[in-house]
């Protein structure tokens, strides 16, 4: 045996016999797993600049898409709704307040609708190499993060053009819709991911269920008007126990300057707090069952 | 030295179930019954091996025999459904070279992409960068997209990226079957290489030859269960005699399935040395070797050939021929007939040797084959390697 070889069996004998796959324990495995991710934040980079790169690849317009899209939705709201329907009227500052709400649901859309898919568009990778496979709803995030960072530029362009820039402690609702956001949606993203693995309808399913959610939280449509159909019952209750209702409350009682004087449900911020709360546990919970049934994702797919 | 076991594997044992339906709909309409629908299967079954620091193994076995599963269990790509499996040091798995390779991305773009799921870091790839580059020798394409590549560069550039990475373990499977062959004398050159370095290479192939070229040790599966672990050469002997099994099994199922057939078989084969020797003799350099063979036909036996071969131990054949190759027809044979070749003179260097035996038609057909006839042996001792035995002289001009 070479000097080389010894030094490598030396070394090797110092180590202690880990386990090839993770502990799948309920509780037992959760730091094990966020050990893992962490281990692997250099390739959860790689992932998302991957997504990124070939979204658009070859096209002379790239990234210029990804914000063609929410804004001509915006024209659609902002022309159909506001002027036609005459919702510009009873709102003010319509084009912002619209904007605010797509901002929120984008993100949130686009990370559940393509990290359920994400585990099985990355077959050909899950099959072949280890990988903890949370890496890759999360890459999911980080590109839909990044789409979002844009959108945001945009609507922060457009208070300032529309002269109601926000300022002041109006902000903290947004680190805070957004940590509710992100939340929910990956803890949604990763539960949705495996079970996608097992009955490939999940993914049609969350197709229809997005559309469906879309207009069950007010994006489009104030706040008040639901307060005056459904408020006091226990309608307005179920409503507001969506968490994205009240991340799109949250981005518009931030973004929305000129909305000041409309009603809102009262205890925003607590209830947020609650929704991020309710968010975590839902999210370590996701992430057990995740790696609970990642176990046979290689054989199943 | 004491030896450092790298891979524990106990007691895994890996069940497969074979669901026939998918979607939704086949689900809600056969609940209930779906364990009608279900059937196992039991790729590994108790499985248990220990692999120390700086071994080669080769795993063999036939189609399905639960080889890539157990690789795969080890790289934890797959998790079993019974038993553990406990690693030490830094593992790769090569089970497909270019995994997670994408086509829209530069190539520069995938070798950073590929480093970092086989295990590297940043910093790392960017020290062996130029090295991947250099190995691959696709400098120019680099900053291409991939899918503009042809097969052969993807495949190297791939194989440059996964021989840059530092696995204390490296898991290989059949990826050393592709590339045009000075490419894969690289790759075999590098395996080396690992070996030298003594990493552990765990290597699913069904090259034999590779088995025996490369590994120190060979696992022979068979419907999962380890049926042989050991030297290669063991391994391998059985193997080959399982595959012969199988081959007779089906030869046998044509026979009874089929119309009448010729049946015949060799009853016995026998060597005897030029000093006489008998049953397994050992021959001294230069010897003649006589073959006799007793034919039994059942049935009357026509347009038939008799074969003699001499393969070593590890099944490589070194002669072969029969009685049609040698323009010697034989006459339509029913019952008891003997035969006998001679080798005079036997080229054959120190070792132990196999002799082989059959009896085919002239259409091809295989009547009867016999791998492992007899043995015998040739001593001596010369001055070289390999089994053949040669005169040579030297100058020097």
């Amino acid at each position: 045996m070479t000097d080389i070889a010894e030094a490598r069996a030396a070394a090797l004998a110092l180590e202690p016999l880990r386990p090839a796959t993770p502990s799948s324990g309920f509780a037992s495995g959760t730091l094990a797993s966020l050990r893992d991710i962490v281990a692997h934040r250099q390739l959860l980079a790689l992932l998302v600049n991957r997504e990124l790169k070939s979204r658009y690849k070859d096209s002379a317009l790239g990234f210029v898409w990804s914000l063609i899209r929410p804004l001509v939705l915006l024209l659609i709201y902002f022309v159909a709704l506001g002027q036609f329907l005459g919702a510009a009227r009873q709102v003010p500052d319509f084009a912002i307040f619209i904007y605010s709400g797509l901002t929120a649901w984008t993100l949130y859309g686009e990370i559940i609708g393509l990290g359920t898919q994400s585990i099985v568009a990355n077959a050909g990778l899950i099959k072949k190499v280890y990988l903890p496979r949370e890496v890759f709803p999360l890459s999911v995030v980080g590109s839909a993060l990044f789409n979002f960072g844009m959108q945001l530029v945009i609507l922060v362009t457009a208070t300032l053009v529309a002269g109601r820039f926000p300022t002041g402690s109006r902000w903290l609702y947004f680190p805070l819709s957004l940590a509710v956001l992100l939340v929910w949606g990956l803890a949604i993203a990763l539960l949705l991911s495996a079970v996608n693995v097992y009955l490939r309808d999940i993914q049609y399913l969350v197709e229809v269920a997005l559309q469906v959610l879309f207009w069950a939280s007010p994006i489009v449509y104030s706040w008040k008007l639901v307060q005056g159909a459904i408020g006091g019952t226990k309608w307005e209750a179920i409503y507001l126990a969506n968490p994205v209702t009240l991340v799109v409350l949250g981005f518009q009682k931030t973004f929305w300057v000129a909305g000041d004087g409309e009603p809102f449900p009262p205890q925003l911020g607590a209830r947020l707090g609650i929704a991020l709360a309710v968010g975590v546990v839902l999210l370590w919970l996701c992430q057990r069952i995740f790696a609970r049934l990642q176990a046979n994702f290689a054989q199943e797919l | 030295m004491s030896s450092t076991t790298v891979v524990r594997i106990s007691d895994v044992s890996k069940r497969f179930v074979i669901r026939k339906e998918k979607s939704l709909k086949e689900r809600l309409v056969n609940f209930g019954r779906s364990n009608l629908h279900k059937e196992d299967f039991w790729a590994l079954r108790n499985v248990t091996l220990d692999i120390e620091a700086g071994t080669t193994v080769g795993l063999v076995g036939p189609n399905g025999s639960g080889k890539s599963t157990l690789l795969k269990t080890i790289g934890g790509i797959i998790q079993p459904t019974s038993g553990k499996v406990h690693l030490r040091g830094r593992l790769a798995a090569l089970l497909e070279l270019g995994a997670g390779f994408h086509p829209d991305l530069t190539g520069r773009e995938n070798v950073y992409l590929n480093a970092s799921i086989l295990g590297l870091t940043r910093e790392e790839t960017d020290r062996h960068f130029d090295a991947i580059v250099d190995f691959s020798g696709i400098e120019r394409f680099i900053d291409t997209q991939v899918k503009f590549y042809s097969s052969g560069m993807y495949v190297r550039l791939a194989f440059a990226v996964a021989i840059h990475v530092d696995p204390d373990i490296l898991l290989v499977d059949e990826v050393l079957a592709v590339g045009d062959e000075p490419f894969q004398r690289k790759c075999l050159e590098r395996i080396r290489g690992f070996q030298h370095e003594g990493r552990t290479i765990v290597l699913v192939t069904h090259g034999l030859d590779q088995v025996a070229e490369f590994c120190d040790r060979a696992v022979v599966l068979e419907h999962g269960v380890v049926a042989a672990d050991g030297a290669p050469r063991e391994a391998l002997r059985v193997l080959r005699a399982d595959f012969e099994a199988t081959r007779r099994e089906e030869l046998a199922k044509a026979q009874a399935s089929d119309k009448p057939q010729t049946r015949a078989e060799l009853a016995g084969v026998a060597l005897r040395s030029a000093s006489g020797q008998t049953g397994r003799p050992a021959l001294s350099p230069g010897e003649t070797l006589t073959v006799a063979m007793q034919v039994d036909a059942a049935t009357e036996l026509r347009d038939w050939a008799l074969g003699v071969g001499i393969t070593t131990p590890m099944g490589t054949t070194l002669y072969q021929t029969n009685t049609r190759l040698l323009g010697l027809p034989l006459p339509p044979l029913r019952g008891t007939g003997r035969f006998e070749f001679t080798l005079p003179d036997l080229p054959l260097a120190e070792g132990d040797y196999t002799i082989q035996a059959s009896i085919t038609q002239t259409d091809g057909t295989d009547v009867h084959l016999v791998p492992e006839a007899a043995h015998f042996s040739v001593e001596g001792n010369s001055p070289s390697l390999g089994p053949l035995r040669t005169p040579i002289s030297f100058a020097t001009l």
